[in-house]
């Protein structure tokens, strides 16, 4: 219907539109899936495989196509939608959304593959690729309505697939999770209805366009606060930051796997990827001011959430609650307010998507051999299965954060950014680090050391399939971890804009670190 | 006045101007007439005549419609009715319900055996009346079209003569209805007393001339008790406690038409009587308006939420739904009817017609979940549904999804669109609650697709009636459906239609 005028005034536009693409080859496949006969399961299988490689594949294109140098958003292409309202189908992607985009084309392929449902392929693999396609819109969008619209819809496939090919309680977990994160985007509409009207006043017409309201509109410090709040408890809830975080660890425990890959991989990122685009850039005052209860609470919710993740009996719900703690990093990074802070915290998106990713897939391949998750039920993996204990070395390792790998790379530079900014949360948080180590560490000596059990004897290796699988986020894992400069390289122009943006809304001076100014003035 | 003094003068009439009414009151009057003469039609006979008379009416209204661009709205016999696009907009909601709603009572009624004109011929009655309120310009004529559209209402209810719960739906309904009459009208004397006149353009004239202070109680305690009458037909709080036992007991297309065409011809009534006719007290009412919308949104979503029957809990969802459309009011009220209300009145109408065809599409699929004998609506009848007629199951989705104010779906526009009008007013608290609360009545239509979708067979589960799924049934579930999609997709058609209601003809800003 309206797909086809879009995709057509694209091309007269700017060339093949390519942004479009990734939201609409998802759709377009979960409806083939829906319509096809159920009577053949593999095709459906090879269907929604070849969409998701291709959206993968469009992603990467991308990746290949994007101008490195370039702060500004890119592939820009921009419909009018409901004009009435000044609601524009309008997607683009800089430096700080490139690699979400590109992490969700290729998230979701290796969970399509790597995972199996057991039950009613048709109806899961389409919900997946609707949720592909609602993630993939929510990180594009550059209009206020449209971004709200993919943020919420969302909501709907995840639901089902918890509700339906969850495990244990998992009406409970996906209603909870519906509910909760209902409740955030509530507020946000009231403020996206208010933020639009209110620039009417200086803009002189009704626009939800993100960069127009961003540039040219001015609030009353009062009232930009309000604006800001009602935004934030919508990321704040998603992220989760602590204490709208119980949603999580339901909702990542009873998930099937692929729902937990998902979740954690991109899902959450909508709350960090949110305060960034729309909290920050929007409302830059605002959350200047407010930097002290977010950088409070990100410190709190890594404290909290490696010692929570310290006493689990669930290894599902170990993951879960380290997600909390890892994205108490990236919101520290971004309420640092420091070039290298959000850079480094964009980086640790990215990369807790990778390992946790990772993770959540390795737990799954524990349950499917095991049927149980619980840590005191496993017991001397190691010795029977050692690659794919090797395997999960290296990817929790890549989790705490060791050197050489991923995840160090993130969680160094945000805390060299944030101290410059925010000296004493950055301290607390440190210690975060070395939680990590504690929880996770402990977590592997009692699962894989030891003389296996008569249950954990015929633990079987990982695998070709699998390996393949797990190849990919092994090789991100490494490559990241020793040679993160590609990536740093098309951040960091997006996010110094962001900076200077910040700067001149609101006359804030980034603090140099006294090393790169004697690099500046030699 | 000296109203004695004045002989009668019969107003002249413009017969094209209530050509809406008289098609169906002529075309209503043959049916009833020539069915109770002849032997039984064949099947779907009553309904399509009912059909094919909504339809002429919607062609004759959007004829209406176009005139009405041409050369203003204008008030028409006596300045008794209003000719203008807000009438024109509310006569095609109803039709369009009138229509949906007969598609699926064909099925319903053939099922249950008590096939019959008598039905269709209550269900045109009650959409003149609805016309009646919708175009009303005097609190007299409103309160003919209010009586005549409850009168049918009450016996619509109780029209299911084998089920005791229709009869006490129709003893409950016809009791309290009685009362919330007497109401209105005790306010419309009032009324009368404090500003000498029944009719909208005399009513706002006399707050200029006529010697008389805004606080004047006659008038308040006047547009008190209207308010009262108005708030029980809406069904808002502290007003509803009729709905939920007349939506569970009435024949289910029967709760639909009264949740599609009773709220339309009640909400624009409301619209008429305070912003039309009282815009000179919109200080005195709004705030209540305020009030009852906010009670009306957390308590109906809250009681919503422990029901066990479906029927009910969407009884309750009408409840906060009804509170949604008074934030539309409410930001009406503010601008007072005048050009610069922007959303209230637009994003009132809006959220009428797209609940209208919802609340339809989700009825219908109740009514055949329902089975023989219309009782099968606790949550235990819907488990799975979704294996047995996935299709069903999907539509039903879609509605529940819409209803909940799921974006790219036509409930979602509404939402929208009376929210934006209620910040635009500045009433944040209201827009809050109003998010707050329809997260709360999200719950109520999860609950429903959970049984539907998630919830494991039982058994006893294979002994129950299959549901079967009539052409016209599906015929109406499938528009609802392409609508209420469409509608999120690409509602700007329909913004635009919604707009155009401000230009009422109105007394007090020059119609």
């Amino acid at each position: 219907m309206s797909a086809a005028t879009f995709a057509e005034e694209g091309v007269a536009a700017s060339g093949f539109p390519l942004l479009t693409a990734l939201v609409l080859v998802p759709v377009l496949g979960a409806v083939l899936v829906a319509s096809m006969s159920k009577r053949r399961p593999e095709w459906i299988k090879l269907t929604a495989i070849l969409f998701s490689v291709f959206t993968g594949a469009i992603s990467v294109w991308m990746l290949a196509s994007f101008k490195t140098a370039d702060a500004g958003f890119q592939f820009v292409s921009k419909h009018e939608w409901i004009s009435k309202w000044g609601i524009s189908w309008h997607l683009g992607v800089d430096g700080i959304s490139l690699f979400l985009v590109v992490l969700t084309g290729v998230l979701f392929p290796l969970a399509i593959v790597g995972v199996d449902p057991h039950h009613d392929e048709k109806p899961y693999l389409a919900w997946l690729l609707l949720l592909e396609a609602g993630v993939m819109g929510s990180f594009l969008s550059l209009d206020l309505f449209l971004f709200f619209v993919f943020f919420e819809i969302v909501l709907v496939p995840m639901y089902f697939l918890i509700g339906g090919w969850g495990h244990g309680k998992r009406v409970y977990a996906a209603t909870k999770f519906f509910l909760y994160t209902m409740i955030g985007s509530a507020f946000m509409l009231v403020g996206i209805a208010a933020t639009v009207l209110l620039a009417k006043n200086s803009l002189g017409r009704i626009t939800f366009d993100l960069v127009e309201l961003a540039n040219d509109s001015n609030f009353a410090a009062s009232t930009a606060r309000w604006l800001f709040f009602a935004f934030a408890i919508a990321f704040a809830v998603k992220v989760p930051m602590f204490p709208l975080h119980t949603w999580l660890p339901d909702a990542h425990t009873e998930a099937p796997t692929a729902g937990s890959v998902v979740l954690a991989g991109v899902m959450l990122k909508l709350g960090t990827y949110g305060f960034l685009r729309f909290g920050l850039y929007l409302f830059p005052q605002a959350a200047r001011n407010s930097r002290a209860i977010f950088l409070t609470l990100a410190v709190i919710g890594i404290l909290y959430g490696a010692i929570a993740a310290t006493m689990q009996k669930d290894l599902k719900r170990l993951v879960a609650y380290s997600s909390i703690a890892h994205l108490g990093f990236i919101v520290l990074g971004t309420f640092a307010m420091t070039s290298q802070s959000i850079s480094g915290g964009v980086l640790q998106m990215i990369n807790h998507g990778v390992s946790t990713g990772a993770l959540f897939l390795l737990v799954g391949m524990i349950y499917e051999r095991r049927h149980t998750r619980e840590i005191s039920a496993l017991k001397g993996i190691q010795s029977v299965a050692p690659v794919f204990a090797a395997a999960f070395t290296l990817v929790m390792l890549s989790s705490i954060g060791v050197p050489g790998l991923n995840g160090f790379v993130g969680e160094f530079l945000v805390l060299i950014g944030s101290f410059l900014t925010a000296r004493w949360w950055t301290v607390v948080a440190a210690s975060g680090v070395i939680l990590a180590a504690l929880y996770l560490l402990w977590a592997y000596q009692r699962v894989f050391h030891g003389e296996p059990d008569e249950d954990n004897k015929s633990f079987a290796e990982l695998k070709w399939k699998e390996g393949m699988v797990l190849l990919p986020f092994i090789a991100a894992i490494v490559f990241c971890g020793v040679y993160p400069k590609p990536m740093l390289d098309r951040i960091q122009p997006s996010v110094n804009a962001l900076i200077s943006h910040i700067s001149d809304k609101t006359g804030y001076v980034e603090p140099q670190p006294a090393s790169t100014s004697q690099e500046a003035h030699p | 006045m000296n109203l004695a003094a004045t002989p009668f003068i019969a107003p002249s009439i413009d017969w094209f101007s209530i050509a809406p009414m008289l098609i169906l009151l002529g075309g209503g009057l043959v049916l009833l007439v020539a069915a109770s003469l002849t032997p039984a039609w064949p099947k779907h006979l009553y309904s399509l005549s009912t059909i094919a008379l909504a339809v002429a009416t919607i062609v004759v209204t959007c004829i209406q419609w176009g005139r009405i661009s041409d050369s203003g709205p204008r008030f028409v016999i006596g300045d008794a009715l209003a000719y203008d696009h807000f009438s024109m907009f509310g006569i095609i909601v109803v039709c369009v319900a009138l229509i949906l709603v007969s598609l699926i009572t064909d099925d319903f009624v053939r099922r249950e055996s008590m096939d019959g004109p008598e039905i269709y011929g209550l269900y045109i009655m009650a959409v003149i009346g609805a016309i009646v309120m919708i175009m009303s310009n005097d609190l007299i004529v409103l309160f003919l079209g209010l009586e005549t559209l409850s009168i049918a209402f009450y016996v619509l209810a109780a029209s299911n003569r084998r089920r005791a719960e229709s009869q006490e739906a129709g003893i409950k309904y016809f009791v309290l209805g009685g009362f919330s009459s007497a109401f209105f009208l005790y306010g419309v004397a009032l009324i009368y007393g404090g500003t000498g006149s029944t009719n909208f353009g005399r009513i706002v004239a006399s707050f200029d001339f006529v010697p008389l202070h805004r606080s004047d109680s006659m008038v308040l305690v006047g547009v008190a008790l209207l308010l009262i009458g108005l708030s029980f037909k809406v069904a808002a709080v502290p007003f509803h406690f009729w709905a939920p036992d007349v939506y569970q007991g009435s024949p289910t297309p029967v709760t639909a038409f009264f949740a599609s065409v009773g709220k339309m011809a009640a909400f624009a009534a409301m619209l008429r009587v305070l912003v039309i006719a009282l815009p000179s007290w919109k200080d005195d009412w709004r705030p209540v308006v305020w009030i009852i919308a906010i009670l009306t949104l957390v308590i109906g979503s809250i009681s919503a939420v422990v029901q066990t029957n479906v029927k009910r809990m969407l009884a309750y969802s009408s409840i906060s739904h009804a509170g949604f459309i008074l934030i539309g009011v409410e930001a009406a009220g503010h601008a007072g009817g005048s050009s610069a209300d922007r959303g209230g009145m637009p994003g009132t109408m809006l959220y009428l017609l797209i609940y209208a065809v919802l609340v339809v599409g989700t009825f219908a699929i109740v009514s055949v979940v329902g089975r023989t004998g219309d009782a099968a609506t606790d949550l235990g009848s819907f488990r799975g549904l979704a294996r047995q007629k996935p299709l069903l199951a999907l539509a039903l989705t879609v509605f529940l999804l819409a209803q909940a104010g799921v974006p790219l779906t036509s409930g979602f526009i509404a939402k929208f669109g009376v929210i934006q009008a209620a910040v635009e007013q500045h009433s944040y608290a209201l827009a809050i609650v109003a998010m707050v609360s329809a997260v709360i009545a999200a719950f109520l239509y999860l609950r429903i697709l959970i049984s539907v979708w998630l919830a494991d067979p039982e058994a006893g589960d294979d002994a129950r009636e299959t549901v079967r799924v009539p052409v016209s049934t599906a015929i109406a579930i499938g528009f609802c459906v392409a609508f209420t999609l469409y509608v999120g997709f690409n509602p700007g058609w329909f913004i635009g239609l919604s707009e155009t209601v401000v230009n009422v003809a109105s007394p007090a800003f020059g119609g």
